[in-house]
């Protein structure tokens, strides 16, 4: 499990208007470049200090490259970021607060307690 | 000394910016309801004339992350720009640029760290929505200097609730000691039941109302007693995904002191989640 390292994709993606596009459109080509040249950028660091030992499972990888919030809830991922970034990305597409109450109908079956979202 | 002339807590709704400007058929039916309570409570403000204002909230992964996460954090900068991009995206937030109050900053963080509160701090910090929508809210002229005091209520592992109740009497104390004539609001934002990311979002109330009532009297009457008897950091996920930031609440209970009511209570029962707006004049409204 690396729930730090899917947050971390979310997150990188979030903050960048591009980036933000770039996986709308093509969901598996950024989610591969962005684990061979991003995954282990130290973000407060130089590009020559980056780390070294970071990757996806399979199944995390899967879940980035469907676009699948509900299989990202489930392994964990910080659902503030799965939210915020799946809104910039498909609430376009949708009248007011449609997009926003479809997500929590697809979760309708999860109880709580909720995956655990520590890292 | 300084003199704390308002303790204020509230929500930190982000769409309020944008339903309360908006016009015409993109203005929401609540909008106006909304406008007035708010007005209403910015007027708590106005009455305490402050000078400094310190601002409680938690920054939403915008400049922290989790490489480097602290758990309390106090900013000593000059200056603070404000709000980020996906808050600009999602809720039409402006960018904003507030004065820093250094001194009040130096103070809290060498008196916080002597009383025992390992608190990190930050030159250079931009600041989200917790703290610039109690902004818009009370002060949209966005005039006076700030000490923005950031809290871990989003990634986990997160301090324990009476950790954010003994910091904030820790705050009162420190303000009341600094030596200054300046008079200082002390303002915090957290949540009351919210669900973001889960099954429970975006439903035509706050996931959890009678959580929201019952968090509504404890800070209503001060009541920290029941409060701490009652939450848990285990016991914070009932009631919503998000609702960890109840804890800034607690935190404003401990500014304004157990078992003191407060001077100005409101609320609004809104979709997604319940907005609930408190202030207390520590030394008498017109003090």
């Amino acid at each position: 499990m690396s729930k730090y390292l899917l947050d971390k994709f979310l997150y990188y993606v979030d903050r960048d208007p591009d980036l933000v596009e770039r996986y709308r459109e093509d969901p598996r080509g950024t989610v591969t470049w962005w684990e061979a040249e991003c995954a282990n950028t130290v973000l407060n660091c130089h590009a020559g200090e980056a780390s070294t030992w970071l990757r996806f499972t399979a199944e995390e990888r899967e879940a980035l490259a469907g676009q699948d919030h509900v299989a990202l809830f489930a392994l964990g991922a910080h659902p503030f970021l799965t939210l915020t970034l799946f809104i910039a990305m498909f609430e376009r597409d949708h009248g007011p607060l449609e997009y926003q109450k479809a997500f929590g109908a697809r979760l309708a079956h999860f109880e709580l307690p909720y995956p655990d979202i520590a890292t | 000394m300084a003199t704390v002339v308002a303790v204020i807590a509230s929500t930190h709704h982000p769409f309020y910016y944008k339903a309360s400007t908006a016009t015409g058929e993109d203005r929401p039916p609540f909008a106006d309801e909304w406008v007035s309570k708010i007005t209403a409570f910015r007027e708590t403000l106005t009455r305490a004339r402050p000078d400094v204002l310190v601002m409680v909230g938690s920054d939403h992964f915008h400049q922290l992350w989790l490489d480097n996460m602290p758990q309390f954090l106090v900013g000593k900068a000059p200056f603070y720009d404000a709000n980020f991009y996906n808050e600009e995206r999602e809720f039409g937030l402006p960018r904003m640029l507030l004065k820093g109050q250094e001194d009040l900053s130096a103070h809290i963080l060498r008196a916080g760290l002597d009383e025992g509160f390992d608190l990190a701090f930050s030159n250079e910090l931009r600041i989200d929505h917790s703290i610039t929508c109690p902004i818009i809210t009370l002060r949209p002229e966005a005039d006076l200097p700030i000490v923005p005091i950031y809290t871990n209520i989003f990634a986990p592992p997160l301090p324990q609730p009476k950790r954010f109740v003994q910091l904030g009497r820790a705050i009162r104390e420190i303000v009341e000691s600094w030596p200054s004539h300046l008079r200082v609001a002390v303002i915090g934002t957290g949540h009351l039941s919210l669900e973001l990311g889960g099954p429970r979002q975006f439903g035509p109330h706050g996931p959890d109302p009678e959580f929201d009532r019952k968090a509504v009297e404890w800070i209503a009457t001060g009541d920290l007693e029941r409060c701490l008897a009652e939450v848990t950091l285990e016991s914070l996920h009932s009631p919503g995904n998000a609702t960890h930031g109840f804890m800034d609440f607690m935190l404003m209970m401990g500014v304004a002191g157990a078992g003191q009511k407060a001077d100005h209570v409101d609320s609004l029962d809104l979709f997604h989640t319940m907005e609930a707006y408190f202030t207390w004049y520590p030394n008498g409204v017109d003090a």
